[in-house]
């Protein structure tokens, strides 16, 4: 791919602010990875949708980076659209740095791989799959905390584990964080034990 | 981890049948080894399924692990980051990896072809009652006179200022590409010029000719006839109208895993050999088809797999029934041997249209692809026809259908001689 070099804008040269593209349907996964991206400073996102007309959209939001799910099925259609730009020499080329195995191996297990348009500079690119990763690998810690909470054993623990984290960030005694996520629970006709799981989540979300 | 199906089935040993297996381990027992294979699910992974559930694999004691995935580029990258050992790919993939083409070409090679066949052109039912119309076919023309039709169509199309068709394939490197781009040009149709080319993965493909999204795809089984079954498709091309020879998927290997176990690739390419020809076998195709029906693999009826097998293929939902001699071929006529000659003319279909240019480093690139000198040495003593040159001239006696045949020696003047293809120095790459 290096062939491609020569072929890269100047307005990649890391003078306009990143843009990232996802190409994401499921709408959750899009969320964590937008706000993973917001807190690393990344604010020009777009989240593609849907297959259709992946191309025109592509092009116009010219992103540097292109963040994909590993299981969809569309990674075809880029690696296609890939072959097109390249034979009408358009510089939406890509590369995936292989002078860090591990790197790129992380992603994938992670499942996420970065397409990074040419002319990136490669400690931005890194970052950016660093923070996809971790973000990733957060999401997934969440989903499996999510189907312990179901047992009333772990739903102790939550309820202890958020009345901790009132405790710290609160500055609230043990009684008086309890009778906080209690008196919530009440007003919002909630069970208590999701109440503290959304305390859990957030916590997690805005722990770095 | 979230997002990877791994689907691996624990292979199960079923009732032995397997008196031919050409075993090189006859009477000794060693330990079992581990070798884990991506696959996407599709008919013409059958050699794969037949040696993990038939006991060819357990045979030269190997346990396969069968890992489903979604796409081509997936296969490429896990077998690259070493997630699988092997891989079914598509019978350019290991070309275009040791050219450095695509995005993460990791360089493997194959020393087995997984067989030939099962690839079709369906054409929308509209598009194909607009042509019946223009051309009056009444439905029993082959496929060049279909692909000529077609032609009359996109000059109808260009002339109503109507938009160009827009037909999908499943990959940028794939035998679908390049057939269905030889189709179209054998009747004078450009796929750059006169259609839009797209890409659209093999089960997405009915739902988005339901859809209107597309005009046309070319695929492999089963997804045409479940077009044509579900009423919005017509067959016009089969793989076997276009080349029978062509080689379909093939195992791709990864070179670091074959350094470091030369004799378990040994004992594969045994047990494939073996299960290939077991799967050519008619009176195993019901066992196969009831294999290969399971989730874990196509999760399609047994009925519409063994319907594939028999060549019987439905292409019009009017009914019509066309029988294609060796639809599907997984060991007869050296189906196996990764033929040199074949690589090459992959690689000449992709300076063809523009991939890469032409050159001598090229060429020597091409040939570690394909490893006929692997597949010979391991199956030299094992009763299968083993082919003594590794090049021939294709298209001789199974014919191309542009009527000209190939020959490896000269590349140049053979894409030369194709009055469509990509314009001169349109390929950037290297």
């Amino acid at each position: 791919m290096r062939a491609f070099k020569t072929l890269s804008k100047d307005s990649q040269s890391g003078q306009r602010p990143l843009r990232v593209a996802i190409i994401e349907e499921n709408g959750i996964r899009a969320a964590i990875l937008v706000d993973g991206l917001r807190e690393a400073g990344i604010l020009d996102v777009e989240v593609i949708e849907t297959m259709t007309n992946m191309l025109r959209r592509l092009s116009t939001i010219d992103p540097d980076v292109i963040i994909i799910g590993i299981e969809n099925p569309s990674r075809d259609v880029l690696e296609q659209m890939f072959q097109v730009s390249k034979l009408v020499s358009r510089p939406v080329a890509m590369f995936v740095d292989r002078s860090d195995g591990s790197m790129i191996q992380a992603a994938v297990e992670a499942g996420v791989s970065a397409y990074v348009v040419d002319g990136l500079r490669k400690e931005r690119v890194k970052a950016i799959v660093d923070m996809a990763v971790s973000r990733f690998n957060a999401f997934d810690r969440l989903q499996r905390e999510l189907l312990e909470a179901r047992s009333e054993l772990a739903s102790r623990k939550i309820v202890e584990r958020a009345k901790g984290i009132l405790m710290r960030t609160r500055q609230l005694s043990e009684e008086e964080a309890y009778a906080l996520l209690r008196q919530t629970a009440m007003n919002e006709k909630r069970k208590l034990v999701d109440i503290a799981q959304s305390v859990v989540t957030a916590a997690s979300l805005l722990e770095k | 981890m979230w997002g990877i199906t791994d689907m691996s089935g624990d292979p199960v040993s079923r009732a032995g049948s397997v008196d031919d297996t050409p075993s090189t381990t006859k009477g000794r027992r060693a330990p079992e080894r581990l070798v884990r294979v991506g696959f996407i699910p599709l008919v013409d992974m059958a050699v794969l399924v037949a040696a993990a559930e038939q006991g060819f694999a357990e045979r030269e004691g190997i346990r396969l692990q069968l890992m489903k995935d979604v796409s081509w580029s997936n296969i490429r990258d896990r077998l690259a980051f070493r997630q699988f050992d092997v891989a079914h790919m598509l019978s350019p993939m290991p070309v275009a990896s040791q050219l450095h083409l695509g995005s993460n070409p990791y360089p493997c090679f194959t020393p087995f072809a997984l067989g030939r066949g099962g690839n079709a052109i369906t054409l929308s039912l509209d598009l194909y009652r607009e042509m019946q119309a223009l051309a009056g076919l009444d439905g029993s023309e082959g496929a060049l006179a279909n692909a000529l039709a077609l032609k009359q169509v996109v000059e109808h199309r260009r002339q109503a200022g109507k938009k160009p068709l827009v037909f999908a394939m499943t990959y940028p490197f794939s035998s679908h590409n390049y057939e269905f781009r030889f189709w179209l040009a054998a009747a004078g149709i450009n796929p750059d010029t006169d259609v839009t080319m797209t890409v659209v993965p093999p089960p997405l493909t009915v739902d988005a000719m339901t859809a209107r999204a597309i005009d046309g795809f070319c695929v492999n089984a089963p997804w045409n006839i479940i077009a044509v079954e579900k009423g919005i498709g017509r067959m016009v091309a089969t793989k076997a109208d276009i080349w029978p020879s062509a080689p379909e998927k093939v195992l791709g290997v990864s070179p670091e895993w074959a350094d470091e176990n030369p004799e378990t690739l040994s004992r594969l390419v045994v047990a494939l050999d073996a299960a290939a020809r077991w799967c050519d076998a008619r009176e195993n195709h019901a066992a196969l088809a009831d294999m290969m029906s399971a989730p874990a693999y196509l999760g399609v009826p047994s009925g519409l797999i063994l319907q594939l097998f028999s060549g019987q293929l439905t292409v019009d939902p009017d009914g019509r029934v066309r029988h294609v001699e060796n639809y599907l071929r997984f060991s007869g006529q050296s189906a196996n041997f990764p033929w040199i000659s074949q690589a090459l003319w992959i690689y000449s279909q992709m300076v063809r249209w523009g991939q890469v240019a032409y050159s001598e480093a090229g060429l020597a690139q091409v040939k570690a692809a394909y490893r006929p000198d692997l597949y010979r040495r391991i199956l030299a003593s094992s009763g299968a026809s083993v082919p003594l040159h590794d090049s021939k001239v294709e298209g001789l006696d199974e014919t191309f259908i542009d009527g000209r045949s190939f020959s490896p020696d000269d590349i140049q003047d053979y894409v030369d001689g194709f009055s469509i293809r990509a314009a001169a120095n349109a390929a950037v790459d290297e």
